[in-house]
């Protein structure tokens, strides 16, 4: 048979047919409909439901999926090898745009490795501050995966809501960093510049704005019965799946194990705070929505204690050999470096001119070794294997992104299922392909 | 979480690769320490003209990490003396144990890969359910440069390990570990991408973030770096590696 829309050529596998379009009944008038319908779909890299750029192959029979590989890389940029040569603050800017959806993450988790390879720690306050920017970074990122996922879904409310939400996070990040992403505010030693004037009011009016959001997700969402059915049951995976597969995060969580590195592995503190670590049994795409939103509440719990300890002091270590010289200032022409510091540099200190040319342009040497710092992103544990050849630039950087590792879940979620289904289970994983391609 | 939890090991989960199927490291013990770095002179990465920055005599050697003597301290002896008890070819899998930034990195002869990863996840004292992350490091320089790296995490106890396989590049053959760690696919196959490391045993090693199509490895020292052709008179701007820079 041939036909212009859908060629069709002999296989091991049987007949296969390229579908382009045209005439169906034509295309299948040879083949029989009951037994014969084994049907490969490739779906996206482009599709609206994959989440950006991840491409699905699904091999069903009927609508019920036999086979699902993924396919991904569409969105690889080389970051950790652009790393290899720049500074290692430099790196900062790498990494915070790999992982878009939590860029304070990347940034923290390398930091952390950088400050480790050193043998420094940040100052209380730049260490509070990041756990700040993180919880604020999980609402956010936890909104964009309730929108995306609730358009998916079809709930489209779900999605402006969810965006709008965001909005209001993305708002605080450039209240207080100047940028709604790529921020690069973290920095090895510290964080970049100190808070704002007026930020504690600021704040708390937004996690009240944010909890009114929430309380909106339970009244739409919670109780809505296409919600219900299209989540409960559907893509399930046990604890022992998860491990296998090296799955952590909500995931591993919303199957029941309550392993959070905030609380397993504790850095910055995390030890001091109160909150919870939310889990659900079922293992579902309804559990991981459980767990999300319980997540996000105790978020905000950790963001309240934050505030209420902040107390004034230095936002980057007393290291004049690891501190960034310079500090941003708002003037009259636009953000740029404060006064003081320039006019220290150009007409008082010419050490300190000095200093700032080496540290800016050349960086600062780290001793040599590797480390390997994690912390819990919104998607799991996020590791960054750092390796110092004694350089001012990092010899290797790789991180360990939870999206590259969960992704691989897909077919164990979707194998079995409805092709509809898929789409839920892709998006209860929340992968964001910026960071799993890197 | 207390003391051991006596859970029972399932049927199938014997790794699919024998260490009998790998060959072993022909070279001497000795020349697996892969020194991190090539030797520098200077500090600018100019060669050809004179020494104008005054900084020309500099010499900064490659630097290889000490192994560690006991005590390693931490909770470090346990998993070492746990491994010696859980597999009884320790002493010639373990090639070097650095400890560092309290971290343990066990460098590991790579016929005894599978042996050792075996007994970690299953000796009921090591417990390291978890295989968080394989990635590579190319030490250019040293006879084994390609360097397989696994963290494993134990859920149970909350530790963590570093294992270290190092193989040469006309040889860069180690077992795979997704017979063991399922989730361990993508990561070996991102390794082989991006440092040329073959995974015997693994299902499906093809490229992954690279198109199928590609030439090389892109994350090896020696993989040329591309330049950026410029609108004038033909110049180009050169690769990062060989622009006037601190180094």
């Amino acid at each position: 048979m041939t036909d212009a829309y859908a060629p069709s050529r002999a296989t091991t596998e049987g007949r296969v047919y390229n579908l382009t379009g045209g005439d169906w009944d034509q295309v299948f008038g040879g083949t029989d409909p009951i037994h014969d319908e084994r049907l490969v779909l490739n779906m996206g890299p482009q599709h609206p439901s994959t989440h950006g750029v991840l491409r699905l192959v699904l091999e069903l029979e009927g609508e019920t999926v036999t086979d699902a590989r993924v396919v991904v890389g569409y969105l690889h940029t080389g970051i950790e090898k652009n790393t290899e040569y720049r500074t290692w603050t430099q790196g900062v800017t790498f990494l915070t745009r790999a992982d878009d959806l939590s860029p304070f993450y990347n940034e923290t988790a390398y930091c952390l490795g950088v400050e480790r390879l050193l043998g420094v720690e940040a100052p209380p306050r730049a260490q509070l501050i990041r756990v700040l920017m993180m919880e604020i970074n999980r609402l956010s990122s936890h909104w964009v995966w309730l929108a995306t996922g609730g358009m998916e879904l079809g709930a489209l409310t779900a999605m402006t809501n969810g965006f709008r939400a965001r909005e209001k996070c993305l708002d605080i990040f450039e209240l207080i960093t100047g940028l709604r992403m790529n921020h690069a505010y973290i920095r090895p030693g510290g964080v970049a510049q100190d808070l704002p004037d007026g930020y504690d009011a600021t704040i708390r009016e937004w996690i009240k704005g944010q909890r009114e959001e929430l309380q909106g997700v339970d009244k739409l969402l919670r109780g809505q019965p296409i919600w219900i059915n299209r989540l409960k049951d559907v893509g399930w995976i046990g604890v022992e799946g998860c491990i296998a597969l090296g799955i952590t995060g909500p995931l591993l969580r919303a199957a029941g194990l309550p392993w959070d590195l905030r609380k397993t592995e504790p850095y910055l503190g995390y030890e001091t705070f109160d909150f919870e670590v939310p889990t659900d049994d079922r293992g579902d795409c309804w559990s991981r929505f459980v767990v999300r939103v319980a997540e996000m509440w105790e978020s905000l719990k950790i963001i309240e204690q934050v505030l209420d300890r902040l107390e004034p002091g230095a936002t980057m270590i007393d290291d004049p050999k690891i501190a960034w010289p310079a500090k941003l200032s708002l003037g009259p022409d636009g953000l740029g470096n404060s006064l003081e510091h320039v006019q220290k540099i150009m007409n008082t200190s010419m050490e300190s001119l000095i200093h700032h040319f080496k540290l800016v342009t050349e960086g600062f040497r780290v001793p040599p070794g590797q480390v390997y710092s994690k912390v819990e992103s919104p998607r799991g544990e996020l590791g960054a294997h750092i390796v110092s050849d004694g350089g001012t630039r990092p010899y290797r950087v790789h991180f360990r992104e939870p999206s590259f590792i969960n992704l691989q879940a897909v077919a164990a979620l979707s194998i079995g299922g409805l092709v509809a289904d898929v789409i839920a289970s892709v998006a209860s994983i929340d992968p964001v392909m910026g960071g799993c391609d890197r | 979480m207390g003391g051991p939890v006596e859970r029972p090991v399932p049927e199938d989960s014997a790794p699919e690769q024998s260490a009998a199927d790998v060959a072993p490291v022909t070279v001497g013990q000795g020349s697996v320490d892969s020194p991190s770095g090539v030797e520098r002179h200077g500090m600018f990465g100019v060669a050809g003209s004179g020494d104008t920055s005054g900084f020309g005599g500099l010499v900064r050697e490659p630097w290889t990490a000490p192994g560690a003597q006991r005590p390693y301290g931490s909770y470090f002896d346990e998993i070492v003396d746990g491994l010696y008890e859980a597999y009884a070819d320790a002493a010639a899998a373990i090639t070097k144990v650095v400890v560092e930034r309290n971290e343990l990195t066990l460098h590991i002869a790579r016929e005894h890969l599978i042996g050792v990863a075996t007994a970690l996840r299953n000796d009921p004292s090591l417990r390291f359910e978890l295989c968080s992350s394989v990635s590579g490091v190319d030490y250019l320089g040293s006879t084994h440069r390609l360097h397989s790296v696994a963290h494993l995490t134990s859920m149970t106890y909350r530790r963590r390990v570093r294992l270290e396989v190092s193989v040469s590049v006309d040889d860069p053959h180690l077992p795979s570990l997704t017979g063991l760690y399922p989730g361990t696919d993508w990561q070996e196959r991102e390794t082989y991408d991006m440092f040329g490391i073959i995974y015997d045993g693994h299902p499906s090693l093809t490229r992954i973030l690279m198109p199928d199509d590609w030439d090389g490895h892109p994350q090896r020292k020696d993989y040329p770096l591309g330049g950026v052709p410029i609108q004038y008179k033909g110049a180009t701007i050169p690769p990062p590696d060989e622009r006037r820079a601190y180094k």
